[in-house]
């Protein structure tokens, strides 16, 4: 999902019977519901593996910033433009609240910073892909942020305090997020022949990355497994993704739109879409940093931060130098 | 004069979302002093009309009790059950009390 492909640090999951005393009643606590905090004892692996898990998905939604501030400029009307500047600062925002959870496990908000400048630290696949129209942007906010929320609901009831009460506030907002995007898919759907055309063409190139964005299929992996003992992550990609397409279809036959996949059909037995898998040898392929825009993503980043300098910097200066006054008068 | 590693410092935010209610802990955000941090903090945690009120504290001047003392720290609560109302039968002929 915003944190695809982390490994946990563990060695499979350990019995109860296995663990000392103190994790044991730590690992007692998350299966009775409870909640961890900060000052809390908590494994070394946990910990590690929240602040890759968290730490990513926050980097997600800075990233995530990109390929929508793209159309700001470019929005149709000044009441579009106006909503999908408050979307984008939403982003921001999801990207700050994530922020300071991770900082609660110990990592500095520059370490976070320099991991995902330099490449340490990985961000979604999906942002990645370039925005080609104004029609993508209804697609982002009908799929993206549509699979999004599949996995950030379940993630309220994370094991970890800060993360929980941080997608509590994201979920929130994440709803006016893939209504604005639907709302732009109908626009364009019930538009002319040509506005029908790039709303097809944006859900065409856009079906598949959102599929991807669950990760691959993790039915026999161990990493899921702790992930799940210790109530870090939620369902299986496969049960994620599922849901995610079960609810899609629908949604894209109301607007008279078709979901790119031949294979797509009701299964009455399952009561489940059969779906075609999305190519797991593009997405990984994106992960190791050839996707269509993984060079400029990181590029903006960098260049955000190197251009901010100053007024970081400065700010500090300022800060300074009337605290030093302060204490002066005093 | 500045070192360009430097961080800027962690803020707690408070918020009180309606009037007669209480600030509560909303989360936290780095500003470089405490009236940015107030103005981030609108930015961040009040798009939506969630606030009348902002408090702003470095988290660094923040003293909290520690998980492990949890015991000894509300031990002496525990064994006064007392304090609580239901403690006391009050007969039905009495009415409510």
């Amino acid at each position: 999902m915003y944190a695809q492909m982390i490994k946990s640090t563990g060695e499979g999951v350990k019995s109860l019977d296995e663990m000392d005393p103190q994790e044991r009643a730590f690992q007692e606590r998350i299966n009775a519901g409870g909640k961890i905090e900060p000052k809390d004892w908590m494994p070394d692996g946990y910990r590690k593996n929240l602040i890759r898990q968290i730490g990513q998905h926050a980097h997600s939604e800075i990233v995530g910033q990109l390929p929508e501030g793209n159309w700001i400029t470019r929005a149709p009307t000044l009441e579009r433009k106006a909503i999908l500047l408050a979307k984008v600062q939403d982003e921001a925002g999801h990207g700050l609240y994530l922020y300071c959870a991770a900082e609660t496990l110990g990592v500095t908000r520059d370490q976070l910073t320099r991991d995902l400048l330099s490449g340490k630290m990985k961000y979604s696949s999906i942002f990645n892909y370039p925005t080609l129209t104004w029609a993508d942007m209804g697609a982002v906010g009908w799929l993206v942020d549509g699979a999004a929320i599949m996995n950030q609901v379940p993630l309220q009831r994370t094991s970890y305090g800060p993360y929980a009460r941080a997608m509590v506030r994201i979920c929130k907002e994440e709803s006016f997020h893939q209504r604005q995007g639907y709302d732009i898919m109908m626009k364009m759907a019930k538009g002319t022949e040509a506005q029908k055309k790039m709303a097809q063409d944006a859900l065409n190139r856009f079906w598949g990355p959102a599929l991807m964005m669950f990760g691959p299929s993790d039915e026999n992996s161990v990493h899921s497994a702790q992930s799940m003992a210790w109530k870090i992550k939620m369902n299986s990609n496969d049960e994620l993704r599922q849901k995610f397409v079960d609810e899609c279809v629908p949604q894209a036959e109301y607007l008279g739109l078709t979901v790119p996949d031949p294979e797509l059909k009701w299964n009455e037995e399952r009561g489940h879409y059969d779906f075609t898998q999305p190519d797991w040898d593009e997405f990984f392929d994106v992960l190791r940093g050839n996707g269509p825009c993984n060079t400029e993503r990181l590029e903006a980043r960098n260049k955000a931060w190197d251009d901010g300098a100053w007024v970081r910097d400065g700010l500090m200066a300022h800060a300074a130098k009337k605290r030093a006054a302060k204490l002066a008068a005093e | 004069m500045t070192n360009a590693t430097q961080e800027w410092p962690l803020f707690e935010i408070f918020i009180r979302g309606q009037h007669g209610l209480s600030h509560r802990h909303v989360g936290s955000l780095h500003a470089p002093d405490a009236e940015m941090a107030i103005k981030n903090a609108r930015d961040v945690y009040t798009r939506r009309n969630e606030g009348v009120s902002i408090w702003v504290v470095q988290a660094s001047d923040i003293a909290a009790s520690s998980p492990e003392e949890k015991g000894s720290l509300y031990e002496p609560a525990n064994d006064k059950v007392y304090r609580h109302p239901t403690f006391f039968d009050i007969p039905d002929e009495v009415g409510a009390m």
